[in-house]
């Protein structure tokens, strides 16, 4: 079982956190502080599993990671989990990521977190892994997207428009956006 | 209204989005400006989700999201949550269901409000509404919700779209977990899923058959056959972790289980290439090898395989295969630490890996490679990283392995426990280490328990004491100033040993002690008093010691003090204590009295350790009842606690009463709370271990603790601190002297008899583990137990454990209780809810179809398999079947089930509660490896209870048994009921017939003796029946019986009724129009005495098996006195026999059909036939409806056919009242069944 799903940035901000398991408000706030503390004060070239979270699960339970460009990702699973399968599974999730924003980066996670968390809901039900196949996960994304559309129809486009002149009045937008190699690069692992 | 409506709306277009309030909250770089805009944002959340419309809420909601991922709560706006849910538009639905998922749980109220929604969603035409619904539910759903939705759910399960399908089965685990009642009912379904065309649903159907055996591995061993199958044919990686994974989880359980999986997971890991794959492959086979390790044959082989791969992902450059591979290796360490234990340089090389998780991991390897030869090499090793290490953490970490491998197995593979104290001495000298009290309670252990070390602990503590650096206030707040706590006391404990006692003494009273902790100050006061003991003892033997003691006394007095203003009470009470009696002391050696005797007597006696469990172990006295209450119970509620915090049970009842009865509470408390602070200082309390206190000593039995004095080898004189170092030269130096004594002697001994060749061995060659001999004798002392200490008592499962609850029988079969809740307030949609009635008993049925088919396909295996085990099965089948056959044995496992499937077809039908166990048994014993185990494995499994001690196996033969019982109480309520039901639809009175016939005994060939095929069915004291069956060779797939019915009683007997019991393979043939339960009126009355045959016409499908039917007769008897209604139960035999007519047969076709390939042959053997051949034949042909074919001498050739055209030939011979038949058959199981009903015959008779 899956226990907790964190994505954080380098500066432990939160930019997803999927509990599987009721933890109040404040208390989840402080595994992600207690996370980020474990995870990133460890090397890119040591290995990706971690014991000792102590506010979240126990002896059984184990922080597996990934580190993309500026976001970590945190799987926090129990012993029923194959340790190289998460690691697989979260290639897979970053992946399916990339395709379904076009070279994700960690703004795209910013401002789309809901849309992450539809996405992730097609690869993690309840703590348990749904779907691997990110073929069917993308495909399963894009008919709910459409579907979504074809519902905006007229009453979502003046929303829409508004938006983008709210966009346009803004100077600060091409300053927060130009932060650098900020795109995840997606390393090409062996096939799983 | 409408404007307004409208006009609302376009005002909330320039409401913000999720976009604007992350770009507002982005904007607001400062903290607290951040926090003053976010919560203007939730002032203006809050007016959004006051409006109508719904876009606006849903957009409130999602920003609401939003900031709960930041840490804000929003159970405030569940109930808006909720209504966004219930939109209409998936857009909004999603968003809702989004919103609930993250902040909604147990305690959440508004979720009762959700179950009419949620069941609407999952049965939306839209399979994305439905999913979005499971989605939801799997993050928050409850016990109420599980029990409301649970069979909608399952509905789902077998949903036309693979995407829900697996939502609907990954959701079902949460649905046990929070209703554990809906298990049973939906298990036959999930396991159909096993087998579902799509991948993702098999791959979830894997994942929570797997999380649930998991938790309850024994409840799924009986699906292991079928995992096996999975596992042989599967090709998705996902799901055969998931499988191999759960095979490592039940193997403990069944040996026999990991036998059979070796092989096939030994060739995955040959053949695959995902290290994922081969990393769950190579765990499984260890966790088969520990299982095994327990006197099988060892499978170095295996091991060996295993190791060589984790070996090679240990090299592996990627830290992930690394940091796993030694994960792994610590699991085979643990049974197999010889194989491990040569890649020590390999383990030795990872300790100096950048990656602290490698490290760490390769540290627990450490503890289990350690012998006695290579100890204090690795040791060594460990305290060089110690002083590198950077982080206190790792080094904390260091420091307990190092004790930890030291300490292992009662310090098994320490020999020289000098080195071992000096160890532990250089690790005081870690600064900032948490772990001061475990080398403190090291010290204590072994200068405790090692006697002949008490003499260098005592100097070594002493020096301890001395040094002032562990005295300074920086160490102190670290813990390290625990050490001195064991120091103190060791030296004041053990003050024979000490060189110096006042110098110690002065050290210990030095002003700055009162900086220590409150516990170890009360130690130093007390053993100070100790210390000054053994002063005033050395003091009578001389006038030089005279002087001594006077100064002693005049410290004491002037540092006491001191102790005496400390604001720990312990201390204070001590030190006071003290103080008075050295004043005593003194005025009394100003009296010139010798005292030394007297205040030595104070600390006399020696101290032993006690096993950690013995207090709990020390049985409550008859007549103490430790729960009730001493003292009249205070009101304050919290003193319970104190009572079972309380570590020494029995000074609850020693308590004086009378004394405490007046005491008010607050003394009380104040009591309760210095005997904890008591405990706590107290120095006896070792390492969790509860040594007795010292009054105990002299009650009873101490004397009886054999404790071997010894002595130590060289007498040591130790003029500073011992370095570790040191020792590991000498012990070199100790063991090349050994070794060169050894060799010396043994070439005396082989000047003196030179036929030692069998030693010869040792001489060369490195030391062996043995040879080795420990510096010190070491005299462990063992640990005490009280006398009549209670056998161990087993830790149970953890009461709270929500997984335990799932602890449930899968195999014992449906009862008609146990269905899902169906909602019952308004009439269900029938499209939507078609789960109802319909599916319930079909469920079950189709699992026992599947257990069918894998018997059948066992059927076939077992056909290729030699003669000899051949036969063995028939026994074990036998075995089976007869309890199957029997009556009550084998009822159809659901009331609903019984008018389809009667017990009487036996082999095809054994009851399907032991089914399971035995399908499992029968897999595990088809053993591919022929060995001397096997054998063993086939004589258990055929007779199940001789083998008490295999627990996997006898648990399941306990649950069979029991269920069998269950449903055999079921069964007879059945009985009952149909009963009642027969009389009440009991046609009143019939037509009295005048058709009574005399008995006709079938007019057959009866050449010889007179023989009879009519064999007894029923008996009671008003009537008896025998009957006959017969095949009928116009029609394959009838039978009729012949059944005489004779009156034995006095009264007339009427109103008979014939009732069977159908089975699927036989069915009584009814009138038209007439119910399968319904039963046929036999169409004639009984007079007194008389006797009548009737016919019953049976149609059968498969006839290779003997079958029984269950029947009933009921009838009235009419007497003068009245009538009463009376009834007869009767199995009717339906053998193979009677599915054969006597066929004539000419001798040419007899050969042509011998010749055909079709025929399968077997044979049989009767031996102490008394009877004449003649008449042997004649009863074959009789009985068993043969006819002779050709005859010559003592041999002759017999033939018959069934109903259904097979052909059985007999070959029988006659010798020496041995006859041998063998016969050929185109179906071998038909034949066999007749053969033994020949044997039958022939042994009755």
């Amino acid at each position: 079982m899956i226990k907790a799903i964190l994505i954080f940035n380098n500066h432990g901000k939160p930019r997803l956190i999927r509990f599987y398991q009721y933890f109040a408000e404040d208390m989840q706030q402080q595994i992600i502080r207690e996370t980020f503390h474990l995870v990133s004060k460890r090397d890119d070239n040591v290995c990706n599993f971690l014991e000792g979270g102590s506010l979240i699960g126990g002896s059984d339970y184990k922080l597996i990671y990934r580190h993309y460009a500026t976001l970590y990702f945190v799987f926090c699973v129990d012993s029923s989990e194959s340790e190289l399968g998460i690691l697989d599974l979260i290639q897979v999730f970053v992946e399916t990521l990339d395709k379904c924003f076009e070279n994700v980066c960690e703004l795209d996670l910013i401002f789309h977190m809901d849309k992450v968390h539809y996405i992730l809901q097609e690869v993690v039900m309840g703590g348990m892994v749904l779907e691997t196949n990110m073929n069917e996960i993308v495909a399963q994304v894009d008919v709910q997207n459409r579907m979504e559309k074809s519902e905006g129809g007229l009453s979502a486009a003046p929303a829409r428009a508004v938006s983008a002149v709210k966009n346009m009045n803004l100077p600060e937008i091409p300053r927060n956006i130009n932060i650098g190699d900020i795109n995840i690069k997606v390393p090409s692992l062996s096939p799983f | 209204m409408a404007l307004k409506k409208v006009k609302g709306s376009i005002d909330r277009i320039f409401d913000k989005n999720l976009q604007d309030l992350v770009r507002g909250i982005r904007n607001h770089k400062d903290d607290e400006v951040k926090a003053k805009y976010i919560s203007t944002c939730i002032d203006e959340i809050k007016q959004e989700l006051k409006q109508e419309n719904i876009s606006v809420k849903a957009n409130a909601v999602c920003k609401l999201t939003y900031l709960q991922m930041l840490g804000y709560d929003i159970s405030w706006a569940a109930f808006n949550i909720v209504e966004v849910m219930s939109s209409s538009k998936f857009t909004y639905k999603r968003m809702g269901y989004l919103a609930a998922s993250q902040s909604f749980h147990d305690g959440t109220d508004v979720i009762m409000l959700t179950t009419n929604q949620i069941r609407k969603d999952l049965n939306s035409p839209n399979q994305y509404d439905t999913g979005v619904a499971l989605t939801g539910l799997s993050c928050f759903v409850t016990p109420d919700l599980s029990r409301d939705l649970a069979n909608d759910i399952m509905t789902l399960m077998s949903h036309t779209k693979p995407y829900i399908r697996k939502k609907a089965v990954l959701i079902m685990y949460k649905v046990f977990l929070k209703y554990p009642e809906s298990l049973r009912p939906a298990f036959p379904r999930l396991k159909e899923k096993l087998d579902d065309p799509d991948p993702g649903v098999q791959s979830a159907a894997v994942n929570v058959i797997c999380e649930l055996a998991r938790r309850n591995p024994k409840n799924y061993l009986s699906l292991a056959p079928l995992f096996f199958k999975l596992m042989t044919s599967s090709t998705n990686n996902w799901v055969l972790i998931k499988i191999i994974k759960l095979f490592g989880a039940l193997t403990p359980l069944e040996p026999r289980l990991g036998k059979k999986l070796i092989e096939p997971l030994t060739n995955l890991i040959h053949s695959t290439s995902a290290m994922s794959l081969l990393y769950e492959c190579v765990n499984t086979v260890i966790a088969v090898l520990i299982s095994l390790s327990t006197g099988m044959p060892n499978h170095s082989a295996s091991i060996q395989l295993c190791v060589q791969k984790l070996r090679i992902l240990i090299e592996d450059s990627d830290q992930n295969l690394k940091y796993l591979g030694l994960l792994a290796m610590s699991k085979i360490l643990k049974t197999h630490p010889k194989s491990v234990q040569s890649h020590k340089d390999l383990i030795l090389q990872c300790l100096d890996d950048k990656d602290e998780s490698i490290r760490l991991r390769a540290l627990d390897l450490l503890y289990g490679m350690v012998s006695k030869k290579n100890l204090m090499e690795i040791v060594k090793k460990l305290m060089l990283h110690v002083d590198k290490a950077e982080g206190t953490t790792y080094r904390d970490e260091l420091l307990t392995k190092i004790i930890d491998i030291c300490s292992q197995s009662n310090y098994q593979y320490i020999t020289n426990f000098e080195w071992y104290i000096s160890i532990l001495v250089e690790l005081t000298r870690l600064e900032g280490t948490r772990h001061g009290h475990l080398i403190a309670s090291q010290m204590l252990d072994v200068a405790v328990r090692v006697k002949a070390i008490r003499g260098f602990a005592v100097s070594q503590m002493a020096l301890l004491l001395d040094s002032a650096p562990l005295l300074s206030g920086n160490m102190q707040r670290k813990g390290i100033c625990e050490v001195l706590y064991a120091a103190a006391w060791i030296c004041g404990e053990f003050s024979e040993y000490l060189e110096d006692p006042v110098q110690t003494l002065e050290a210990m009273l030095r002003p700055k002690v009162s900086t220590l902790p409150g516990h170890i100050q009360a130690v130093y006061v007390q053993n100070a008093a100790k210390l000054f003991a053994a002063v005033l003892r050395n003091g009578q033997q001389g006038s030089q010691e005279g002087a001594a003691v006077q100064e002693t006394i005049q410290l004491l007095t002037d540092q006491l003090p001191i102790f005496v203003q400390s604001a720990d009470l312990e201390v204070q009470e001590r030190a006071s204590c003290f103080l008075q009696l050295v004043k005593y002391i003194q005025k009394l050696q100003q009296k010139d009295v010798d005292v030394g005797e007297e205040v030595t007597a104070l600390f006399a006696g020696e101290l032993n350790p006690v096993a950690p469990k013995a207090q709990k172990k020390v049985p409550v006295p008859e007549g103490l009842d430790l729960d009730a209450w001493i003292n009249d119970p205070p009101s304050e509620p919290e003193s319970e606690d104190e009572k079972s915090k309380s570590a020494f049970a029995k000074e609850e009842p020693q308590q004086p009463r009378q004394r405490h009865r007046e005491v008010d509470e607050k003394e009380l408390a104040r009591r309760r709370e210095e005997r904890k602070q008591e405990q706590a200082n107290n120095p006896f309390y070792i390492k969790g271990s509860t040594p007795a206190p010292k009054g105990y000593q002299d009650t009873m039995g101490v004397e009886h603790i054999p404790v071997v004095q010894i002595d130590l080898s060289v007498p040591l004189k130790v003029p500073g601190m011992a370095t570790s170092d040191k020792y590991v030269k000498i012990e070199e130096e100790r063991r090349k002297r050994d070794r060169a004594e050894k060799g010396k002697k043994k070439e005396k001994k082989k000047k003196r008899e030179k036929r030692s060749r069998g030693d010869r061995r040792n001489e060369s060659g490195p030391e062996s583990e043995e040879d080795i001999r420990p510096a010190q004798t070491v005299d462990i002392v063992t640990e005490e137990m009280p006398e009549n200490a209670l056998p161990s008592d087993d830790e149970d499962r953890d009461p709270n454990d929500p997984y335990r609850a799932l602890d449930i029988d899968l195999d014992k079969p449906l009862a008609e209780s146990e269905t899902l809740p169906v909602r019952k307030h308004r009439a269900p949609d029938p499209v939507k809810s078609p789960a109802e009635d319909g599916e319930k008993p079909e469920a079950p049925q189709e699992l026992k179809k599947k257990s069918k088919k894998e018997k059948r396909e066992k059927e076939k295996k077992e056909e290729k398999k030699s003669k000899e085990e051949k036969k063995k099965k028939k026994h074990r089948h036998e075995a089976e079947e007869d309890p199957a056959g029997e009556k009550e044995k084998a009822p159809p496992p659901a009331p609903e089930m019984e008018a389809v499937q009667s017990p009487s077809k036996s082999k095809q039908e054994v009851p399907p509660a032991s089914a399971p166990a035995e399908d499992l048994d029968f897999w595990l014993s088809n053993e591919p490896v022929p060995s001397k185990s096997q054998e063993a494995v086939v004589a258990t499994s055929k007779s199940t209870t001789e083998e008490p001690a295999d627990p996997g196996q006898g648990s399941d033969i306990e649950d069979a048994k029991s269920s069998k019982h269950k449903k055999k109480k079921q069964k007879k309520e059945k009985e009952e009921k149909e009963k009642k039901k027969k009389k009440q639809h009991r046609v009143p009175n019939q037509e009295e017939e005048e058709s009574v016939q005399n008995g006709t005994v079938e007019e057959e060939e009866d050449p010889l003796p007179p023989m009879s095929n009519y064999c007894l069915l029923a008996e009671n004291t008003y009537i008896k029946m025998v009957c006959d069956v017969q095949g009928n060779l116009q029609d394959s797939s009838r039978v009729v019986v012949s059944v005489i019915f004779e009156n034995k009683s006095s009264s007339f007997l009427k109103s008979m009724e014939f009732n069977v019991l159908d089975s699927l393979n036989a069915k009584l043939q009814r009138p038209e129009g007439a119910g399968p339960h319904d039963s046929l009126s036999v169409p004639f009355q009984l007079p007194p005495g008389v006797s009548n045959e009737a016919r019953f016409v049976f149609s059968v499908q498969s006839i290779v098996m003997p079958q029984k039917l269950k029947g009933t007769l009921t009838f009235i008897v009419k007497s003068d006195d009245g009538s009463s209604h009376e009834k007869l139960d009767f199995k009717l035999h339906f053998t193979c026999t009677s599915y054969l007519t006597t066929t004539p047969c000419y001798s040419d076709a007899y050969a042509k059909l011998l010749e055909s390939a079709d025929m399968k042959g077997s044979s049989a053997r009767l031996q102490g036939v008394g009877l004449p051949f003649q008449h042997l034949l004649a009863k074959i042909c009789f009985h068993h409806h043969f006819s002779v074919v050709e005859k010559i001498n003592s041999c002759a050739s017999l033939y018959s056919r069934s109903i259904q055209g097979h052909h059985i030939c007999l070959l029988v011979k006659y010798t020496d009242q041995t006859v041998t038949i063998d016969a050929k058959c185109d179906e071998s199981s038909l034949l066999g069944n007749l053969l033994d009903e020949i044997k039958l015959t022939f042994s009755q008779s």
